[in-house]
């Protein structure tokens, strides 16, 4: 239950806010639960609705709207590659392209494995360092930039890796 | 021209409208209708849509002098906006000159109506909302012939999601105007549905459990101005144009909203009429253009198979069927027996014309004449009830309202979201009860007291504002104090009181006390002021104008009974006990729509018309005479009560009017102070109405029904009439410390009652039947949530599941009325864990 | 420009750190006007300098301030780092690498609206540079230059970070509060503007990151040495986001009305691999493309020279395209972005974008007929002023600009 485990945070993040606006917690406890569950499941909503006092609603409502929450189980990692315009123009399709197929997968898919979803996504504020790709996992998301595709299978290969020593 | 006002120009017509007024909402004043889809006159603009853009032209002022500009012919020159305006968004002013039908803006509009079809699966033939839509209409009307987008491109989305038990929604046919969503959020402030994804993603969803749960939720299929939301009942029920529409009045509590029933005929029912939907029926006074779902969706109940048919004649202690005649004569021959020991019980379903005809029937017979209920008060309510005008919309700034012992919520959810909006428009809320309820959250002050102390809270707000010497200054806590100074210094207060944890007696005491602050504080006697009863059904208060007044000891007065008379009642299902008293040998008569417990027991059971079948008028609580229409043939054998009351009179040898309702009626007004100068001419006597509703321009409105029928009369209370106020003072009835559990009958808006259970669609939504406990009595009962307990209550033994809710007090059991438990008043009750 | 204002880090090592930028003069201004001057005299300041909000409308700072709703408390500001502009990543260096000048200007704004608490809303793919921005704020607390009682005066000010999810919408500052109360970030009708009622329904200042990074220097150097700088009408500093084929991209710190030519051949060193330069998108994908004549070259790069050729300066990202781009390939991938960013609210915007979008898509795939190019080009023209917010404006600029001066790179796509 994400209010015992972490109530020193969501207390922290409430102060952040008028008390009669626990609303505007809703996003930060989303990333909790995301953080905590991988992904942001029905019960998650559930909760973040009891603690803000919320509907279920008003909580569930935005998964689907914000591009960085994942109301579904993924890959553990999300390698999120700007296709965007001015990266294109950098090569950074190209450099998508020969990812995935190395990856043996298409953009948007998830390797066999389960671990690495790589997708396309609009402009991450790397367009002078293409090709980039921010890589979002539970802990956040960190920016990878002027890359090259044995670089980021390099990567890829780094967080198998982890993956298998834990 | 007064300030307020403001004078313009719509396509050339010179308008004058209030100040603030949205343009669009200006030129539907003067007939000019700008399609709108997102706006509804009802709820705040949200500029969604784009459907109602127009040109706006605003005069051209000096920049130096501020003065406004005139050509050299001495015209103002009117400099129109570059961009078109969306009408719903922008208010009017002074000198404004607005076009609707420019090139710009005719073009302009057409292309929105492209966009909204290019996602739209023109499914119009099978439709529900086919020749009652706007998108169809305007379609017709703006769209072009062709469609530029190419089908293999449209996105194509589930078409039948159940947002809930009750709505469906069609994902293709949604046009993401978003009054659904608006509607449950700013009008009823259940946000149960929202949008979810974005862009052309962007889809109504709920997260909810159980899904779109609201009482309300009906309301969004009438507004929604496409397809995409229908309710399970109507869905593929029928096409609009194919329906008859009847008005009526809805009979499940006492708000009386103004209903239409829509009718098709069927082969089914051998071709006659058969109900297909109830749809609110536009009074501004009472209930706008909703309904709640409960008088949406339960009205099968009127046409429930299990109706009684026939008359049924007790032979060798069988109810048996018969004729009319015999049954008559039968029920006749009974009564008269028991001479002065009748006694007549109605419930409060009948309507104005059942009742006058009941009382001279029982007045002829020498019997009493009462009301089955334990709620009292009405005769108060008749002298200090709110003034004529009063109209719950109006009440705002500086207004204040008192809710005393009722959960409106559950017992009258239009009045609940009416006293909501007056909230939200700036009016101030004092609630008191002895559990938390839904009005708290809007409450400036929420009162909490120990059931059954209402009459102490109330008084407590009464000794703190009064200057009668004779009552003691008010000694208690302060949030009692600054309540009560709010209610006092109100412009306007209306005070509603209900029966939650109170006797009969107790009901008494708390109107007497509510009624006395009215008058001390000088809350009486106009519009938007006085006492209202939450009554249980939809004509008790014209039960209480008629002069029929409910037994305090019904049990007591039973015994003494030598014949029954029951008049849509059912005092054997509510309560065992009274079932026992009935049972020892009492000559019963009972007129029902079905074979109740009560008629089980009767000597000669009577087929009633149901309100669907026949026509009358209720007293609603805030005192408006309404009078609803039939909408289907009767069914079987069955009569209205008036005439069963005219045809029994008619065999003891009495003149009862037995074949004009409208006749009954008016001979009744013409001797009761408030209703003089009424009948049904009168009552059926409509006005222009804002919003308009019901025109060919549905977009505007929704499918609420225009009122054609009668916005019925609000009676005015003998004060106003300049009668004198006599409520003598009694002391609160003592309140008897226990230290059991007090169980507490509590009102559900889908209880267990005959009026819902036939309803299939209103089910899953029925309130489940249980004891509901706080937690920590629950502990120290040694139950836990959903464990079966017993209740051991006059003697009978019962066994339900436990609910858990923090907020019930300690102490305290609730339990929803009719949920099988034979209990009306509150009672010290043995609870533990079953066997 | 050899002096670097608001990319200070360039001309100073380490001061991201706190110690160095306060040994560098840093929150001298925000100290200078807590103690000695009022809130107005700031305002006024601020007017003076002629600042204008570099979010991409380019509206006078300190009037905007002026425009708080007198005596209504409490007030908020709350600062956009939400960058999500195709093309623009000058908010994000600073950010990583110039702080606490943002954070100081955050505060002396704060201090002018007369607000105690100011939110620093992160586009939530800054997850890591917000997360050290909290650290540092940390710092302020430390240091006493946030919390209560500042500089010995009655002033508190809190300053909290607030990361957004992954919408561009929410850079729109409407959205942007919807966002922050919690709710879908989809843009509010105006008015009430914000000044009236923002964020909680109270009154709010929005300024863009940079802008807001601009504060202390004129707070200490003055208003007129901050308009030696730029153009008389567009005064200032700007960073420009140079990205697309130039042979050094990346941000440069120049005056307004520095040429396209400058920034491109001077700073980015040119085009790479000797091709021409083609077309010039000036302000992200939200602004008409500009066909690279040497009178669009020529032009200077502030708020009202570039509308003169036909563009906006927005948010200042330049993206060069050399002579191999196709320009139809450019519109589908600008409708592809507006078509995934369209919060849904309005009708045009919604089914115009998918529209848009569809119609590229087959010209790209070579699916198309002559006809379609008149279709894409007039389904753009009807989103046209119809809109409710800007973002839906801006979907439809490079599709009739890259139709307009480029109709031949869709033409080839067309079969016959
Ligand atoms: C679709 C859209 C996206 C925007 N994105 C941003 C953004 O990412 N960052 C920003 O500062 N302003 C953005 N803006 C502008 C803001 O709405 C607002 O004008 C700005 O934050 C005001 O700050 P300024 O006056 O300092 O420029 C955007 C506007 C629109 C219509
Ligand atoms: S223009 Fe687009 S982004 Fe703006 S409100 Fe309309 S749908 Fe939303
Ligand atoms: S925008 Fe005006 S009705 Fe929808």
């Amino acid at each position: 239950m994400l209010a015992e485990k972490h109530q020193a945070e969501i207390d922290r993040i409430l102060s952040k806010f008028p008390a009669d606006q626990k609303r505007a917690a809703v996003l930060p406890l989303l990333y909790l639960a995301q953080h905590d569950y991988g992904y942001i499941t029905e019960d998650a909503i559930q909760e973040i609705a009891a603690i803000l006092e919320l509907d279920p609603t008003q909580v569930g409502s935005l998964t689907g709207f914000y591009t960085l929450l994942h109301d579904k189980p993924e890959g553990k990692y999300h390698i999120q590659i700007c296709t965007d315009m001015p990266c294109a123009l950098r090569g950074a399709e190209a450099f998508a392209k020969e990812v995935c197929e190395n990856l043996g997968i298409k953009l948007g898919e998830t390797t066999e494995d389960g671990l690495v979803t790589v997708e396309g996504v609009m402009c991450l504020a790397g367009c002078d360092k293409a090709p980039m790709f921010q890589l979002q996992d539970d802990q956040g998301i960190h920016y990878h930039e002027n890359q090259d595709v044995n670089s980021t299978l390099e990567l890829i290969e780094e967080l198998r890796r982890r993956e298998s020593d834990d | 021209m007064s300030n307020s006002q403001v004078n313009l120009k719509i396509d050339g017509l010179d308008v004058t409208v209030p100040k603030g007024t949205l343009i669009v909402d200006a030129a539907k004043r003067v007939g000019i209708d700008i399609p709108v889809f997102c706006y509804h006159p009802k709820m705040e603009p949200a500029g969604m849509c784009r459907m109602c853009l127009v040109d706006v032209g605003t005069p051209r002022k000096d920049r130096a002098t501020g003065e406004i500009a005139k050509d050299d012919d001495g015209n103002v020159i009117i400099d129109f906006h570059s961009k078109l305006e969306t009408a719903c968004t922008s208010p009017v002013s002074e000198g404004m000159e607005d076009s609707v039908c420019s090139d710009k803006a005719s073009a302009g509009r057409k292309q929105i109506v492209e966009y909204l079809l290019t996602s739209h699966p023109l499914d119009c033939p099978i439709c529900d909302k086919g020749g009652e839509c706007p998108l169809q209409n305007l379609t017709m009307k703006h769209g072009p012939g062709k469609s530029r987008f190419l089908y293999s491109e449209k996105k194509h989305l589930a078409k039948h999601v159940p947002l809930g038990d009750l709505i469906f929604l069609d994902r293709e046919r949604c046009i993401q105007c978003g009054r659904c969503v608006r509607f449950q959020e700013q009008m009823v402030d259940d946000p149960v549905i929202g949008f979810g994804d974005r862009g052309r993603g962007l889809e109504i969803v709920t997260f909810s459990e159980p899904g779109f749960d609201s009482y309300f939720s009906g309301n969004t299929t009438d507004i929604c101005p496409v397809g995409a939301l229908t309710t399970k009942d109507f869905r593929f029920g029928a096409r609009p144009w194919e329906l008859h529409a009847a008005a009526s009045i809805c009979t499940h509590c006492p708000v009386g909203c103004n209903i239409t029933l829509n009718t098709r005929r069927e082969a089914s029912a051998d071709g006659q009429e058969v109900i297909k939907r109830v749809m609110p029926r536009q009074n501004e006074a009472v209930n706008e253009i909703w309904i709640c779902d409960k008088g949406r969706f339960a009205h099968h109940f009127a046409t429930y198979p299990e109706r009684l048919m026939k008359p049924l004649v007790r032979l060798e202690g069988e109810l048996v069927e018969t004729d009319w005649d015999t049954a008559l004569k039968k029920a006749a021959e009974g009564l008269k027996a028991a001479g002065e020991n009748v006694l007549g019980l109605a419930g409060s379903r009948a309507s104005n014309e059942d009742l006058v005809n009941f009382k001279q029937l029982l007045d002829g017979l020498g019997g009493t004449a009462s009301i089955y209920g334990s709620m009292a008060g009405g005769d108060y309510v008749g002298q200090v009830g709110v003034g004529s005008g009063t109209n719950l919309s109006t009440l705002g700034e500086g207004d204040a309202l008192l809710v005393v012992a009722s959960d409106l919520h559950e017992e009258a959810p239009i009045w609940w979201q009416g006293v909501l909006a007056a909230v939200k428009r700036g009016a101030t809320l004092v609630v008191a009860n002895g559990r938390p309820t839904r009005l708290d959250g809007y409450a400036a002050h929420a009162l909490r007291y120990q059931y059954p102390a209402a009459v102490e809270a109330a008084l407590g707000l009464l000794q703190a504002v009064s200057k009668d010497k004779k009552l003691k200054p008010y000694e208690g806590d302060g949030a009692i104090k600054t309540a009560a100074q709010v209610l006092a210094d109100a412009e306007n207060l209306m005070v509603f009181y209900g029966r939650e944890g109170l006797t009969f007696e107790g009901t008494d005491a708390l109107a007497r006390v509510c009624a006395r602050l009215l008058v001390e504080t000088q809350h009486t006697g106009r519009a938007n002021n006085g006492l209202v009863a939450v009554w249980a059904g939809p004509n008790t208060q014209g039960a209480w104008d008629l002069g029929l007044r409910p037994d305090p000891d019904l049990r007591k007065r039973l015994e003494g009974a030598r014949a029954l008379l029951v008049l849509a009642a059912d005092p054997a299902g509510d309560d065992a006990g009274l079932g026992d008293a009935i049972d020892k040998g009492i000559f019963t008569v009972v007129q029902e729509l079905y074979l109740t417990p009560t008629a089980r027991m009767a000597d000669v059971v009577l087929p009633a018309r149901s309100f669907v079948e026949r026509e009358g008028t209720f007293t609603s609580g805030l005192r408006r005479v309404q009078r609803f229409y039939p909408a289907v043939e009767g069914l079987g054998k069955a009569r209205p009560d008036w005439q069963i009351a005219a045809l029994l009179g008619a065999e003891l040898g009495l003149e009862i009017e037995a074949s004009r309702c409208g006749q009954v009626f008016a001979a009744y007004a013409a001797s009761a102070p408030g209703y003089s100068g009424l009948n049904f001419t009168k009552l059926a006597e409509s006005e222009k109405q804002w919003p308009p509703v019901g025109d060919s321009d549905l977009y505007f409105g929704g499918t609420a029904f225009k009122n054609h029928h009668g916005i019925g009369v609000q009676i005015s209370p003998a004060c106003e009439r300049g009668e004198g106020i006599d409520i003598d003072w009694i002391d609160p009835p003592a309140a008897s410390k226990t230290d059991g559990i007090l169980l507490v009958p509590v009102d559900q808006l889908y209880d267990h009652a005959m009026t819902i259970r036939p309803s299939q669609v209103l089910e899953p939504r029925l309130a489940a039947a249980a004891i509901i406990l706080n937690p920590k009595d629950a502990e120290r009962l040694k139950v836990a949530a959903g464990d079966m307990v017993e209740i051991r209550l006059n003697g009978h033994v019962d066994e339900m599941p436990v609910l858990l809710e923090p907020g019930t007090p300690s102490g305290v059991a609730l339990v929803g009325r009719s949920q099988g438990l034979a209990i009306v008043d509150p009672l010290d009750v043995e609870v533990r864990p079953a066997s | 420009m050899t002096e670097h204002i608001l990319l200070r880090h360039r001309d100073v090592d380490d001061i991201d750190r706190l110690d160095v930028y306060r040994k560098h003069g840093g929150y001298e201004a925000f100290e200078k006007v807590v103690k000695r001057q009022s809130p107005q005299q700031v305002i006024d300041e601020v007017k003076a300098s002629g600042l204008r909000g570099r979010g991409g409308a380019g509206f006078p700072t300190g009037v905007k301030w002026s425009f708080l709703t007198p005596d209504v408390f409490p007030r908020y500001v709350v600062a956009n780092a939400d960058e999500s502009e195709p093309g623009t990543f000058k908010d994000r260096e600073i950010l990583e690498h110039n702080p606490f000048q943002f954070l100081e200007g955050v505060a002396i704004c704060a201090y002018a609206a007369q607000a105690n608490v100011a939110y620093v809303y992160c586009r939530g793919e800054f997850w890591d540079l917000a997360h050290a921005l909290e650290a540092r704020i940390e710092e302020l607390y430390q240091a006493k230059l946030l919390g209560e009682k500042l500089f010995g005066t009655d002033y508190k000010l809190d300053i909290h970070i607030h990361l957004g999810a992954g919408a561009y919408i929410c850079g729109e500052e409407t959205a942007l509060l919807e966002s922050l109360e919690g709710k879908l970030g989809q843009p509010r009708l105006r008015p009430p503007f914000p000044a009236a009622a923002g964020l909680f329904a109270k009154p709010t200042v929005v300024n863009n990151f940079e802008t807001l990074t601009n504060l202390p220097p004129i707070i200490t150097r003055g208003a007129e040495w901050y308009r030696t700088i730029g153009t008389e009408k567009s005064p200032g500093p700007k960073v420009f986001s140079l990205s697309g084929h130039v042979e050094r991209p990346g941000n440069y710190e120049l005056p307004l009305g520095t040429s396209f030519r400058e920034l491109i051949f001077e700073h980015g060193g040119g085009i790479p691999g000797g091709r021409k330069i083609k077309g010039i998108m000036p302000a992200g994908a939200s602004a008409p493309l500009l066909p690279a004549t040497d009178e669009v070259l020529d032009t200077g790069m502030d708020y009202e020279s570039v509308p003169e050729v036909g563009s906006q300066l927005g948010s200042a990202s330049i993206i060069v395209m050399d002579d191999s781009v196709d320009i139809s390939w450019m519109v589908y991938k600008t409708s592809s972005f507006f078509k995934h960013e369209s919060c849904g609210k309005c009708t045009p915007c919604r089914e115009g974008t998918y529209w848009m979008y569809h119609v590229t898509k087959r010209i790209q795939e070579g699916n198309a007929s002559a006809e379609d190019i008149d279709l894409l080009d007039s389904v753009a023209r009807g989103i046209q002023g119809k809109c409710l917010c800007a973002l839906g404006e801006f979907a439809l600029m490079p599709v009739i600009s890259g139709i307009e001066h480029f109709r031949a790179d869709f033409q080839t796509h067309i079969g016959d």
